[in-house]
């Protein structure tokens, strides 16, 4: 065996030496800011200084020549230095506003978008899926492409009361996260268990621990050990299935999409919410995911007719009450929007407010 | 090449509209990068997902793969259809950690690209949900030679597993007039003090780490992460009088009404007559709303630090959690405020290491032995401003309750006394 290389545990960079010079020479030291045209910020210190950020929407699975193409115009148009927002955006950062419309062409040129600042729809925030995840019910990258082809102008205009966050995620573990509006498999049916495979794969306690509804229990089948699903108490979560792939969750037909409405991590004007169901049973339909995408458009579209001024929309919802929400975006209201889960009397309606 | 391409007839209809196309890219991988190990790669890759487009399934599985020396990091790939997609049947994704805030020189940005288009895909994401920079596609070999060249120079392995993730802050006071801390030292002094817990996983699950330097909290951290640092400040928020009658001036008195006094979450705050904001700052929960609306006339106090919420997750096993707040408020100024940060985590952590069930989150635990016993465990005294509000159950014993109102009143009267 040749001698290995001791890894050196560096840990997280210091990214000081990455930092753009105004940003540094200014840290701490930010007065303000303003939103002089979409896709672009102009921050300005107690020092007088300024940096413009044009931030630019990618296809964020970058290849190196893509990546490259970002440095150049990075190099050529910008100071040299980027910064990544939590939602896969680039930020070019320039210390002159002479700099920002240039930047601006060379970016729109070479085929990026630029946009996503303040009441736009940014891009979403997405996973894996079947490109590299191993327990994936769809595809986030085809799904965000799709649906980002479809909501390029709101990027591109700020016209929303307030941001939006649209979130996807590939299975119902949902790496994307909250969302003002979340994309999420789910699944609809019991795994299918190949029980010759599961007493060589699986490690059989920890995955009768991992089930949240106590559904999976050790079982001898055809002689062999193996695990057996309550199939009425299953919720087809899929949580058993990263620890035993034996118990396949995925199925082309019945893995669909469901949206949720109202994650909100910010605390302005009111606590971090989480996101709520809405609808189920969407088709997950490569490779363009149409029907998922009708029903995001008509929730935005009416919140963007209801909502006011720097409502998220959970406020929005809030305020108008669910019952129209319902009305509005054409969605049916099933028993299966009411919770079952732990805390779900605080759910309920334990009032007279009721809206005509 | 040589190679025969595989057809994509689904994948091709992802190349149309306006949107860049992350589909064009891996064909320009295919058909044009200078290196055959490259354009053979991609071309299975997309083969491969060409093929679940079309029977709507993944075709990967997990293993087990790491560099010399760790246990973590890397998230191992092999494909279940290998036969069919042979030059990508192992596609393994090294999660790199980034600087702290995503600061990048373009510099810094080729020399990455050149070293993994040396030993890998060539596909990269900036950044994935947990924070790190995917290099996504490469095979077991490569996935240490490419380790080793880019930690040469100063890049590390993030986390992966049962263990310390890497940790995420918002850009901050390198260009927020928000920001009410220095986000990239509180990242950098937590998740560093960590190093051996994120490259050798042995806790009951994840912990993650993140920093936002406002209650705007653009980095999710009350809901995402284990351990939230959250800035906030405990003087008086700023008001420049002039700015608000600006405001007044180009907005409207209607405007400021309806958009800033009414959404105040507490009523904190009061237009007057004569076109000056009042704000009653015993009132005020520091959401930020007010400020985000005028930026301009309003700003943070100088009485600056953070809270620290714990126990913040998504679904499995028990449902969402939100962090619950730990530590109202501390200050972030001397060496020693920021070594008292970390070993609070390390005393948390651990506490957590003992106590948690596997595959258990730290707010799952909070949630199963209660938050008072998760204080007591910690030796941390409760406060009001960890609840929403007080008990509404009346089945409890309280069987210490004489000693537990005294050590409150000797509390209040040390910190009174400074």
């Amino acid at each position: 065996m040749p001698e290995m290389r001791e890894p050196i545990e560096s840990g997280c960079p210091d990214p000081w030496q990455y930092m753009h010079p105004v940003m540094r020479k200014n840290f701490g030291m930010w007065k303000y800011h303003e939103h002089p045209r979409v896709g672009v910020l102009r921050h300005v210190a107690y020092s007088g200084d300024e940096v413009w950020t044009v931030k630019v929407g990618t296809q964020r699975i970058l290849d190196v020549f893509t990546l490259r193409k970002l440095c150049d115009i990075g190099d050529r148009y910008a100071d040299g230095f980027v910064h990544f927002t939590l939602r896969s955006n680039l930020e070019y950062v320039v210390d002159d506003a002479a700099k920002v419309e240039p930047l601006i062409k060379a970016v729109e040129d070479a085929g990026f978008i630029v946009g996503g600042t303040q009441n736009s729809v940014t891009m979403i925030s997405h996973t894996q899926g079947w490109l590299h995840c191993d327990i994936p019910g769809t595809d986030a990258s085809g799904v965000v492409k799709s649906m980002m082809d479809e909501l390029i102008d709101e990027f591109k205009t700020a016209t929303m009361p307030n941001r939006v966050h649209i979130t996807t995620s590939c299975c119902q573990i949902n790496c994307g996260g909250q969302g003002d509006i979340a994309i999420n498999v789910q699944h609809t049916k019991p795994p299918k268990i190949n029980h010759d495979l599961v007493a060589n794969v699986c490690e059989r306690p920890s995955v009768v621990a991992r089930c949240p509804v106590a559904a999976i229990r050790p079982a001898m089948v055809n002689g062999k050990p193996s695990l057996e699903v309550d199939e009425r108490k299953c919720i087809c979560c899929g949580a058993c299935f990263p620890p035993c792939p034996p118990m396949q969750i995925n199925d082309a037909e019945h893995s669909k999409l469901a949206i949720w409405v109202g994650g909100n991590h910010s605390n302005a004007r009111g606590k971090p919410t989480f996101q709520k169901l809405v609808a189920a049973g969407i088709p997950n339909n490569p490779p363009r995911w149409p029907e998922a995408t009708a029903i995001v458009k008509r929730i935005l579209n009416a919140y963007k007719e209801g909502a006011r001024d720097w409502e998220r929309v959970n406020e929005w919802i809030e305020r108008i009450g669910w019952p129209r929400f319902f009305e509005e975006v054409e969605l049916p209201f099933t028993k299966y929007h009411i919770d079952t889960w732990r805390g779900a009397r605080a759910s309920f309606n334990a009032s007279n407010y009721i809206r005509f | 090449m040589a190679t025969d391409k595989h057809p994509t007839p689904m994948l091709d209809q992802l190349e149309s509209g306006p949107w860049p196309s992350f589909i064009t890219g891996i064909k320009r991988l295919r058909d044009e990068h200078p290196d055959a190990r490259i354009n053979q790669v991609t071309n299975s890759l997309l083969g491969q997902l060409e093929h679940s487009y079309e029977t709507r399934k993944g075709y990967w599985k997990g293993g087990t793969v790491s560099v010399y020396g760790y246990g973590g990091g890397i998230i191992p790939r092999f494909s279940e259809v290998g036969k069919a997609f042979p030059e990508s049947k192992e596609f393994h994704t090294l999660r790199v950690q980034p600087p702290a805030g995503n600061h990048y020189s373009t510099g810094m940005l080729r020399q990455l690209a050149d070293s993994w288009e040396k030993y890998g895909s060539g596909l990269v994401t900036f950044h994935g949900q947990t924070g790190n920079i995917m290099f996504i596609g490469t095979d077991t070999e490569n996935t240490q030679h490419f380790f080793d060249a880019i930690n040469d120079y100063g890049w590390d392995l993030g986390g992966a597993g049962p263990c310390v993730r890497t940790a995420m802050s918002c850009v901050g006071a390198a260009r927020c007039e928000m920001s009410c801390t220095n986000e990239l030292k509180a990242h950098r002094l937590l998740v560093n003090n960590f190093t051996d817990d994120v490259h050798r996983p042995a806790l009951p699950y994840k912990f993650k780490f993140k920093v936002s330097g406002c209650g705007n909290d653009c980095q999710n951290a009350i809901e995402r992460a284990d351990f939230a640092v959250i800035g906030t400040w405990r003087d008086d928020m700023k008001v420049d009088q002039d700015e608000v009658k600006n405001y007044l001036g180009t907005k409207g008195r209607q405007y400021i009404i309806d958009n800033v006094i009414t959404r105040c979450p507490t009523q904190a705050l009061s237009l007057k007559d004569d076109g000056t904001l009042e704000v009653n700052n015993r009132d005020c929960v520091r959401c930020m709303h007010c400020l985000n609306v005028m930026p301009k006339a309003l700003h943070p106090g100088d009485d600056k630090g953070v809270t620290i919420c714990i126990g913040g997750k998504r679904t499995l096993k028990i449902g969402d959690l939100m962090g619950t707040v730990i530590v109202p408020f501390k200050k972030l100024e001397t060496e020693e405020d920021y070594e008292s940060m970390v070993e609070l985590a390390e005393e948390i952590i651990d506490f957590w290491a003992e106590n948690g069930l596997e595959h258990e989150r730290c707010g799952e635990m909070i949630e199963r032995i209660g938050l008072a016993n998760f204080l007591d465990g910690l030796g941390i005294e409760p406060d009001p401003n960890m609840l929403s509000h007080p008990r509404e159950s009346s089945y409890v014993r309280m069987d210490d309750w004489d000693e537990a109102a005294e050590a409150w009143f000797e509390r209040r009267a040390e910190a009174a006394a400074g």
